[in-house]
């Protein structure tokens, strides 16, 4: 195999240098998509036989269910984002929120109920905010509150808890509470320049149907490739992370709830889904489960990966692990108060 | 990484989205009510493609060929001095790859990472889950929660979901299945000490949370069964169970009459 496969990838440069250097840059994408399908054909058999191993072949099929299971709500947050920037004009964002930032922020995680996505359709959209002009603060509080509050979430949450109507209301709260804390934390203490430069918005150009589609195409590809490097980590951890290690933790109430969350940020679960696995968590207590539901749609590995692709790496270090210690202490004291 | 790339990538998603939704593979990796979704998003993203593609025939300036070809005959003409430059030409050009997109803002190159889930799928089709991960994880029973059994359907035996048996058997403690041969499908997994328990996954979203029902096999049960080959098992109501050494949860038993070895079918998840 490693005849087949290296033949086809050494035999441009041989044929090239007669090629002015200025278009091996220009030429390489679409050559190099077509060299890399001939050598996966060529060596499919080869690369079959690699992945026997039961774990690699769970591995992989974890990953492309990820990928399968993101790709219609990125495609569909694409979209809605696409059409808030061609299409929504900024006054109405202005009219929409109060003016002042810190009453902006409670407003804007109140209204992510209103989009029925998991978290990947929600980064794409509170971008778009964002780029239309609306406060960081009041898109971020969206972005988190957004795939946890959504009516489809908190069904989901009912049917997984039947008998347990407080799971959702705990949920709703301490998700709702969660966000909105992050808004007025980011007003207090953010700074602008951790966020990457966005594309400043241009009234002229970016209008209708051109800046539609190219503002698709332009954010399923950045946004998927992210996607990507998070559903990949995730698989590996959800195939390699013994389970039984849960159990060991599970009796102890303080370490339970930090090991949930980091369990939420580790297996990236879709946030219509993760109340499902919470409910099999029956050995942990209901506080460490409501974490587990809490932390899961604001930070995990997937959206960790789209937060450094969309708002810039020196934003998502800053803010994904403020966001993991405030949604483990507002759901401690949510899950006190109500359970 | 150019526009027109970025639209072949799309495509490509694109259609192998709307392979596995009408090849039916998806339900190995979703659960079946994604399918509008995924044939919506495919659609969409071929659509997204298309535009692009005609916007790139339709800007000369964005289409390389005829401009590219014309600096290639000029620069051949005068090849043989330049050979010792090419390679920091070379650096420089890979360099400035990364924002040569068409609007001189920074086009994604991690974008090119899509191409792994698209060809893994369209070349490998990766199976649904098996025994790995069913016997890496604690049977997930107490998800599942129900107090409230209908009776059985008719039927003798009556063909019921591994899960329906194990939520009859432990929820209900059997009584709902007094009396009444079932038939359970699922695959075999090797149990704590070696002998084969009936599993059975069930997912609620993508194969991420994918989760196994297990059902322990009493009676006579054939010694030929190996780890992921699916079986029929007809049998009756046995009050036996076991924990699941993984999470303790409890694993019913079935009382098997006859076993038989299966293909697997199209939608090996139960939900």
């Amino acid at each position: 195999m490693t005849v087949l496969d290296t033949e086809p990838v050494r035999r441009p440069p041989v044929e090239e240098p007669p090629r002015p250097p200025s278009r091996w840059g220009r030429l390489g994408s679409v050559e190099v998509l077509a060299v890399v399908v001939v050598i996966i054909l060529l060596g499919r058999g080869w690369l079959l036989s690699l992945i026997e191993s039961p774990r690699a072949l769970t591995l992989i099929t974890v990953f492309v269910s990820i990928m399968v299971q993101a790709l219609p709500f990125l495609v569909l947050g694409t979209m809605l984002s696409a059409a808030i920037t061609a299409f929504v004009p900024t006054r109405f964002f202005e009219r929409a929120l109060p003016s002042r930032p810190a009453a902006a922020v409670p407003v804007a995680g109140v209204a992510g109920a209103i989009l029925p996505a998991c978290e990947c359709g929600s980064v794409p959209v509170a971008g778009a905010l964002i780029r239309r002009g609306v406060a960081p603060a009041a898109a971020f509080a969206f972005l988190l509150a957004s795939p946890a509050i959504n009516p489809v979430v908190l069904i989901a949450t009912a049917v997984a808890f039947p008998g347990q109507p407080q799971m959702v209301a705990a949920r709703f709260t301490a998700s709702l509470a969660a966000a909105v804390i992050m808004g007025w934390l980011w007003l207090r203490l953010g700074q602008p320049g951790w966020l990457r430069p966005m594309r400043i918005f241009d009234p002229h150009t970016d209008r209708g149907w051109p800046a539609f589609w190219s503002s698709c195409r332009h954010d399923v590809v950045q946004a998927g490739g992210f996607l990507v490097v998070g559903a990949f980590a995730a698989a590996t951890l959800n195939v390699t992370v013994p389970p039984a290690w849960l159990e060991a933790v599970a009796a102890n109430p303080v370490f339970s709830v930090i090991a949930l969350g980091l369990l939420a940020v580790l297996l990236s679960i879709c946030s219509e889904a993760d109340a499902f696995v919470a409910a099999s968590l029956s050995q942990f207590s209901l506080t460490a489960r409501l974490a587990f539901l809490v932390v899961g749609p604001m930070v995990d590995l997937k959206l960790f990966a789209m937060q450094v692709g969309w708002f810039g790496p020196r934003f998502a270090i800053r803010f994904a692990p403020t966001t993991f210690v405030v949604a483990v202490l507002v759901s401690v004291a949510v899950g006190w108060l109500m359970f | 990484m150019r526009k027109d790339a970025q639209a072949v990538l799309l495509l490509l998603v694109g259609g192998t989205l709307l392979k596995i939704s009408f090849a039916g593979t998806y339900v190995r990796y979703v659960k079946p009510g994604l399918l509008p979704l995924l044939l919506i998003a495919g659609f969409v993203l071929i659509a997204v493609a298309g535009v692009s593609l005609s916007q790139v025939i339709r800007t000369p300036k964005q289409v390389p060929v005829g401009t590219a070809t014309e600096h290639e005959a000029s620069h051949r003409a005068d090849e043989g001095g330049h050979r010792a430059d090419q390679a920091s030409h070379r650096a420089d050009a890979d360099g400035a790859d990364a924002d040569d997109g068409g609007h001189g803002h920074q086009e994604p190159r991690v974008g090119w990472l899509l191409l792994i889930p698209a060809l893994a799928l369209l070349l490998f089709a990766p199976p649904a889950l098996g025994s790995y991960q069913a016997s890496r994880n604690g049977t997930a029973l107490s998800s599942q929660v129900n107090s409230d059994f209908a009776p059985l359907p008719d039927g003798d035996p009556v063909r019921i979901s591994v899960l329906d048996y194990a939520s009859r058997a432990v929820f209900d403690q059997g009584r709902s299945l007094a009396g009444r041969r079932v038939m359970l499908s699922g695959f075999v997994i090797a149990g704590p000490d070696g002998q084969p328990y009936l599993a059975r996954m069930i997912v609620s979203c993508c194969a991420a949370d994918a989760r196994p029902i297990k059902v322990g096999l009493a009676g006579d049960v054939p010694p030929n069964l190996v780890p992921d080959q699916w079986i029929e098992v007809e049998g009756s109501y046995t009050d036996r169970a076991d924990r699941d050494p993984v999470n303790e949860d409890v694993i019913p038993f079935v009382q098997v009459a006859a076993v038989r070895t299966i293909a697997a079918p199209e939608r090996q998840y139960e939900s």
